[in-house]
């Protein structure tokens, strides 16, 4: 890797300001996307800044009937939290299905949804359930939040806190990893809501995770798998690479949505 | 004896050392005042160089040496040698040599093609000063793939081969073939890819170079597959230095299959940066520089014919393959698509004739090599699809038409259509007991299950057929200590197989010492005279022979000590378990006493031993393969193997390696793709992000057993193991899912089966089902 300067605030205040005294820096959440990056010589960042001693972005609350996560919070730890496994298990088997036991120990959620990587598991759960991302700055809903390949609402100087999940009614993910990176090639995350059903589908989309609006309408009166049977997913806009091609992937949306409806029950 | 004895499951002696992180890999060596190297690698498929400023990188903090092509011709190194040549045409004409410099000369004909080399005080220096090496390309058009590289107006890469044609090579008698062929009943054809693959063994390739001014001497540590043919490589043809100024020496290692026998152009660099700069010069790869720089496997694309009568009888095969070379002539590069495995397509049937022709491509890709089984598995792979599908073509069960035609066992020893004489095997009794291991009785009911379950239950048959272990000698030395320690010195190289557990064995038996006693020394020229490396299943088999022999040689050498020792005739002396003991009597004396009176240094003596042809190792995979109809992904529910190794010294070890060479054809089968883009020619599957191996998930627990034939060539009775289980399960597995979709009209699925292929293959016959 190049050389660079390294910071390790130790609150989120400090954080916030050094990284807005620094034009290049780099926020370093749980690294096992950055640290490959650095050694690979991709990046060249002036500054990385290490949230990894700031322990009010780390721990998993129940809130106001859902879960709360901090953004800091390991992979691994959603997938064994107690806490999430009887709120939203559908949320803690998404994380256990996350890179490997490495990856799920260093990994954060906040490092995810802020690098959104269009294969990644974690903006389908926030997107099917929901959830609202907290900042350094303000509250952003997930619909809002995502804003295409390796792009977010965050502003340079803006740091995820947390993000509240709200408690579904029924929920599920079904992934179809990639053959090599284990990614999501295809992801479809169903969750039956208080404000509706929401169907997210990640690894597909060319500019990231989206929300599958038509299969959406179609469980909103007939929750079950057999309610997407007639509709088709249109390859235009989906990803195509060696591993699969969009018309392959828009198979795929299909049969991993029904799959997950009928693991949702 | 018993416990220890030639035919136990022992665990193995070198684990403990190496799970407890005991282990001693080439990056685990520590010397001090090292150097760092780095590799400028070409970014082009194909393209001339202009020119390479290396001013800036020499400027650079900690920046020893900056090495290019010029310094390498200063030096008088000379090319990385193919030893695979000469080799003729069919016509009769010799193939050219082409010449792999160390670092590129003037032209660029791969991506990763090394350039320059440069060393420095660290290794994020020595990167940093790589980076700074201005080379000036021209960029020429490149070729991939080995079919596209011999079609008219291809890219050149080489004016030695006009049209990228290396070698047009055959085997057999094409003649009768023909006859047969035209005047057949039937004939079945089928065209199939044997796809490329990057060895990945766990541990990269690296060394550590050093050089002693005062004894103007090289030593080159580094993972290898056998000391010996490295130094002479580089000795002889690179560095044209007299041999004993260059010790080779190799620690554990890490996996090598194949790959890693060979002198890559790293090493040498790495011993002049040595010499030039007077410091060691160390250099390991990064994975991803394993994939643009370690010799890759396979890539062969081949039709097959087999030529059959009303009988069912099959007569003549026909293959003719077009294999891939990659850019240059690696160390064995040509011999891997020809004599390595061409006496294999006549299976283990009795074809009245067989013939095999082979044309060999210059690409723009890293060159191909040995990969486990080199040679071997593309031809079992071809002749046993073919058989398979000729089986479905006729109508007739795949199981039966292999019996119909196997070699029978009082046929043996049997000569081959091309003209190799097997020794032995029961091919008809191997099958029957996979088969019954296997359950295939049940097969029908667990298929009819699957279907209710949206999978498609596929059974695949595969009986190969390899030769090992055949050509080169091996010398064992045995030096019974004072101290009661017993060393076998042998020029054979664990990368992995556990060749201590197993010579230990082999002398425990022959010298009655305990097994804890024994120890196996490799890897280091300056401590074992001569050696052939490890490759082709070979070193058990050969070596185990060697040291059987050396262990003899040295029961009579102490016979005349124990002889004097006990005041009787050498003739009266006898040795059992340990103890020479004059016959008829309770005088006796141990070995480990006999070794004190021959004085300080204790016991030895040495035997070599060359077997006068190959083993003929075999036996039937047999793979049940499910495919999701949904999306296409296949999920092997059963694995059945029954191979003849011949005499097995460790059950336990051969059933290691049989599982480690499944899961290697499995990954083969359906998980690893090589892909080049065919038109920058650049690696697409150049990291684990993109190139799938296979996972424990992926590999399903085998029924292994073995129905031992033994070797009547070897003294011992073996037969090999070590590159087989990656020989037969790649037919096994693709006749599986064959058999899983045959009823919608599949005839053929190439490999890797992924999911996406099969999908596909899925939809276009649902479509025109």
């Amino acid at each position: 890797m190049y050389d660079f300067a390294y910071h390790k605030p130790a609150s989120l205040a400090d954080a916030v300001k050094l990284l807005a005294d620094h034009e290049d820096a780099k926020l370093m959440a749980g690294g096992q996307t950055y640290i490959p990056t650095l050694k690979q010589r991709l990046a060249r960042p002036s500054d990385v800044i290490d949230l990894g001693a700031i322990a009010e972005l780390r721990g998993i609350t129940e809130e106001a009937g859902g879960v709360t996560i901090g953004a800091m919070t390991r992979h691994g730890e959603v997938a064994e939290s107690a806490v999430v496994r009887r709120v939203i298990p559908a949320l803690a088997a998404l994380a256990e299905l996350i890179g490997d036991p490495q990856v799920r120990n260093l990994g954060t959620l906040g490092g995810s949804i802020s690098n959104n990587d269009p294969a990644a598991d974690y903006p389908g759960a926030l997107l099917g359930l929901g959830a609202t991302v907290r900042t350094s700055k303000r509250q952003i809903p997930a619909d809002q939040f995502f804003t295409g390949m390796f792009e977010t609402a965050l502003e340079r100087d803006e740091i995820v806190k947390a993000v509240h999940f709200p408690r579904p009614e029924k929920a599920a993910y079904a992934k179809f990893p990639n053959p090599a990176s284990r990614y999501s090639m295809v992801g479809v995350f169903v969750a039956k809501t208080g404000g509706g059903v929401r169907v997210a589908v990640t690894g597909a989309g060319q500019s990231g995770a989206y929300r599958w609006t038509a299969a959406e309408q179609a469980l909103a009166g007939n929750w079950s798998p057999a309610a997407i049977d007639g509709l088709t997913v249109d390859p235009s806009g989906l990803n195509s690479d060696i591993h699969a091609s969009a018309d392959y992937r828009a198979h795929l949306v299909k049969v991993m949505a029904k799959r997950a409806l009928a693991a949702a029950g | 004896m018993g416990r220890f004895a030639v035919g136990q499951p022992l665990r193995r002696k070198e684990d403990e050392r190496l799970v407890t992180g005991g282990g001693s890999y080439t990056d685990d060596l520590q010397v001090a005042g090292a150097l760092h190297a780095a590799f400028v690698r070409s970014p082009h498929a194909h393209a001339d160089i202009l020119a390479i400023d290396t001013a800036t990188a020499r400027a650079m903090p900690g920046v020893a040496a900056v090495l290019t092509a010029a310094d390498c011709d200063a030096a008088g190194l000379g090319p990385l040698p193919c030893r695979a040549l000469p080799r003729h045409n069919r016509d009769g004409r010799p193939m050219p040599a082409t010449e792999r410099p160390v670092l590129a000369r003037r032209r660029v004909r791969h991506v990763g093609d090394p350039v320059a080399l440069v060393v420095a005080e660290t290794m994020a220096q020595a990167r940093d000063a790589a980076e700074a090496v201005e080379v000036t390309y021209a960029p020429r058009p490149a070729v991939t793939d080995p079919v596209a590289a011999l079609r008219p107006g291809a890219p050149e890469l080489w004016p030695e081969a006009p049209g990228n044609l290396a070698l047009d090579w055959e085997a057999g008698d094409a003649a009768a073939v023909d006859r047969l062929l035209a005047a057949a009943h039937h004939v079945t054809r089928v065209e199939l890819v044997n796809n490329r693959v990057v060895p990945n063994p766990l541990e990269p390739r690296g060394c550590i170079a050093t050089y002693d001014a005062a004894t103007q001497s090289y030593t080159l540590r580094t993972g290898g597959q056998g000391v010996h043919s490295m130094q002479s490589v580089l000795a002889d043809e690179v560095l044209k230095v007299p041999k004993e100024r260059l010790r080779v020496v190799q620690a554990d290692v890490g996996g090598g299959f194949g790959m890693k026998i060979f002198v890559f152009p790293e090493y040498p660099g790495c011993l002049l940066a040595a010499r030039l700069t007077g410091r060691p010069v160390r250099w390991i790869a990064e994975r991803q520089e394993s994939f643009l720089s370690d010799s890759h496997g396979r890539d062969h694309v081949t039709t097959v014919e087999i030529a059959t009568d009303a009988d069912g009888r099959m007569i003549a095969l026909r293959a003719s393959a077009v294999a891939n070379l990659g850019a240059y002539l690696s160390q064995f590069g040509p011999f891997i698509p020809t004599d390595a495995g061409a006496k294999m397509y006549a299976g283990v049937y009795r074809f009245a004739a067989v013939h095999f022709q082979v044309r060999l491509a210059y690409t723009n890709t890293v060159p191909l090599d040995a990969y486990r089984g080199a040679g071997r598995p593309e031809a079992a792979y071809a002749v046993e699809r073919a058989v398979d599908a000729t089986a479905r073509e006729l109508g007739l069960d795949p199981a039966e038409l292999r019996r119909r035609n196997f070699i029978p066992p009082e046929a043996m020893p049997y000569r081959t259509a091309l003209q190799t004489t097997y020794d032995s095997g029961e091919f008809a009794r191997l099958l029957d007991a996979a088969l019954e291991r296997a359950d295939v009785a049940g097969f029908a009911a667990r298929k009819a299950a699957a279907r209710r379950l949206g999978r498609l239950l596929g059974l695949g048959i595969a009986y190969y057929v390899e030769q090992c272990a055949g050509g080169a000698d091996e010398t064992a030395r045995i030096v019974v200590g004072g101290d009661g320690k017993v060393r076998l010195f042998i020029g054979t190289q664990s990368n992995g197989q556990g060749h201590a557990t197993a010579y230990a064995q082999i002398l425990a038996d022959a010298l009655g010492v305990p097994f804890a006693d024994i120890e196996t020394i490799q890897g280091d020229t300056a401590l074992i005279p001569t050696g052939r490396g490890t490759g082709g299943s070979r070193s058990v088999p050969v070596g185990g022979v060697a040291a059987q022999r050396a262990a003899t040689a040295l029961i009579d050498k102490g016979k005349v000590l124990a002889a004097e020792a006990l005041e009787a005739a050498a003739a009266d002396v006898a040795f059992a378990d340990g103890v020479y003991r004059v016959l008829g009597t309770d005088r006796e004396i141990g070995l480990v006493a006999v070794a004190r009176l021959a004085g300080p240094d204790g016991l030895d003596a040495a035997a070599a031993w060359q077997p006068a042809i190959a083993t003929f190792p075999n036996g039937c995979h047999v793979c049940e393969i499910s495919i999701d109809a949904e999306t296409g992904v296949p999920r092997i529910e059963r694995y059945t193997v029954v191979d003849d190794f011949g005499t097995v010294i460790n059950p336990l070890l051969v059933e290691g390696q049989v599982h480690g060479g499944v899961g290697q054809g499995i990954g083969q089968a359906l998980y690893e793709e090589t892909v080049y883009d065919p038109a920058s020619g650049q690696l697409l599957t150049g990291s684990f992000m993109d190139y799938a191996m296979p996972r424990a998930a992926g590999v399903p627990a085998i029924d292994f057993s073995m129905i031992p034939v033994p070797c009547r060539t070897n003294p011992m009775g073996m037969k090999g193991a070590g590159e087989a289980g990656a020989i037969g399960a790649p037919p096994a597995v693709i006749n599986g899912l064959v058999d899983a979709l045959a009823h919608l009209g599949v005839r053929h699925v190439d490999m890797p089966a992924t999911p996406q292929r099969l999908w596909r293959l899925l939809q276009a016959h649902r479509a025109t089902a």
